[in-house]
């Protein structure tokens, strides 16, 4: 199985979880990976310096309609919805989604409806519940799971409420989490190129009835 | 011989498999028959954006499907304008990334300051939150009685709220933060007055001012301008559409023109890049030079 996204999301205590998680990425990692943090709506771009200088890896702040390329980490600006589609990302001013925008349901639902088995998704430390039905969308969708494990947690309530939505989600510390990620192939192809819409999905998995929500 | 057991949801509830394909077929119906029927033209927004949109009115009248929605909106026309709200509506702020309007004042005010009059196109202007900011900023260095903007969007209950001027109360101490960051030189306060729950900005803002409906995707240029503003409005356009309102912008901007774009927008997808210089990179705000 190749993978065509990683979104990762997090809130309070985010900059040590990303510190470690994305740091501990092997430089050869392919699949490109997406972090939701939710941080003040006049944040700049200091959180995509303070990755950059954690890892070989290409880090962006995502600009409407980036292309979405292997060998990088994108992050979400701030003060905007950050959808996938296939192969770019699209950004809106939507309204707040529970008060965080970026919101990291948004993020994992349209993840999960682009790539579908393909998307995995990430939940660290966090203080409050935003990316659980988004995780549960990956999850639905057939994606990987992963939640890091509260204990481990700068604040457990994210990681805790995820694993209530997501009971079968691979439950780590994040060390282990980086390690299972840089086993992961990428999918080369469906970034390359996105599917034109006359061509067969392979093998979607079943899913709860309404693809709407966040 | 035993009656094979269906469950219960395969009877009442909608389809349980989820086809990524089926849905972006649903879709493209959906927004064919909007423009065949009301001429309202979709077609070519950005699909995961619309996608959520339109999954959001579905839940809200309580449907299942899109094509579901399809149905009721080809035969009921106030379900319609319910969804060329959540199509059309771009939520904003006044004073929107309070940077932006920093370089505005100190990069773009000195050249329109060399012009004798300065005529604006706000393109996209929604309910108005940035009209009334850039109108604030104007006054403040003393341009706004040789300015004219005019202020434009697809969607004519916008425009309404827009010209009313009314903003919610409880938003202020957020635009007074924006506003002290985007270089303010007097108290915010003094623009406003507070009536119930709402803040009623001075009807002298509004002089210079021209309100009207224009479509980005189907209207063409309508005057020669020295500035347009068209600020997360093209982030909901795929790229094609988004090429397609550069050439409109392009034909509409007299030379040495100022556009300026969202902070996270950006030219270097169109081919119009070449035909502009940076004034301010991060910000994104561009000078015609050719």
């Amino acid at each position: 199985m190749a993978y065509s996204i990683v979104v990762v999301g997090t809130s309070w205590g985010g900059l040590n979880a990303l510190r470690e998680l994305v740091g501990k990425l092997p430089a050869d990692f392919r699949v490109p990976t997406v972090v939701i943090q939710h941080r003040h709506r006049q944040s700049n771009h200091l959180l995509s310096t303070f990755l950059q200088e954690r890892t070989t890896l290409a880090v962006a702040e995502v600009e409407d309609k980036m292309p979405i390329e292997p060998g990088t980490v994108f992050i979400a600006p701030a003060d905007y919805h950050l959808l996938v589609d296939r192969g770019s990302f699209a950004l809106s001013t939507d309204a707040p989604v529970r008060y965080s925008r970026p919101s990291i349901d948004v993020t994992f639902y349209s993840a999960a409806d682009a790539y579908g088995s393909a998307s995995v998704g990430v939940i660290l430390t966090g203080a409050n519940s935003d990316g659980s039905r988004g995780l549960r969308r990956i999850f639905d969708r057939g994606g990987l799971t992963f939640v890091q494990d509260p204990l481990t947690a700068e604040s457990p309530t994210m990681p805790s409420a995820a694993i209530r939505c997501v009971p079968d989600a691979h439950v780590q510390p994040i060390g282990e989490i980086a390690a299972a990620l840089a086993g992961l192939s990428a999918e080369e192809q469906t970034l390359q190129r996105p599917r034109e819409s006359h061509e067969r999905p392979t093998g979607t998995p079943p899913d709860r009835p309404s693809p709407g929500g966040a | 011989m035993a009656v094979p057991v269906i469950p219960s949801r395969a009877l009442t509830g909608p389809p349980v498999a989820y086809n990524s394909d089926l849905e972006r077929l649903e879709i493209e119906l959906l927004l064919e028959g909007i423009f065949r029927h009301y001429g309202f033209d979709f077609r070519s927004y950005a699909y995961a954006s619309i996608r959520r949109r339109l999954w959001k009115r579905i839940e809200a009248e309580g449907l299942h499907t899109i094509s579901e929605l399809q149905a009721r909106v080809l035969h009921d026309a106030e379900m319609m304008e319910r969804l060329l709200l959540d199509l059309s509506v771009n939520v904003t702020a006044m004073f929107r990334d309070p940077g932006f309007y920093l370089a505005f004042r100190q990069i773009a005010i000195p050249l329109l300051k060399t012009w004798p009059f300065i005529r604006i196109w706000h393109a996209g202007c929604s309910t108005g939150e940035e009209v009334y900011s850039m109108a604030i900023l104007l006054e403040e260095e003393g341009l706004y009685d040789r300015s004219r903007i005019y202020a434009t969007d697809i969607n004519d209950v916008v425009l309404q709220q827009a010209k009313a001027g009314i903003f919610p109360l409880n938003r202020m101490q957020e635009y007074t933060e924006n506003y002290i960051r985007a270089g303010g030189k007097q108290s915010f306060s003094e623009y406003y007055t507070a009536k119930y729950d709402g803040a009623l900005f001075s009807p002298s803002l509004t002089r210079n001012i021209v309100f009207s409906q224009h479509n980005l995707v189907t209207d063409r240029s309508f005057s020669e301008f020295n500035v347009i503003f068209c600020r997360n409005v093209l982030i909901y356009f795929d790229r094609e559409l988004q090429d397609h309102v550069h050439a409109l912008f392009y034909e509409s901007l007299s030379m040495f023109g100022v556009l300026a774009l969202g902070s996270k927008e950006t030219l270097r997808f169109s081919k119009y890049e070449p035909c502009y210089e940076k004034l301010h990179a991060r910000e994104k705000m561009y000078r015609k030079v050719k």
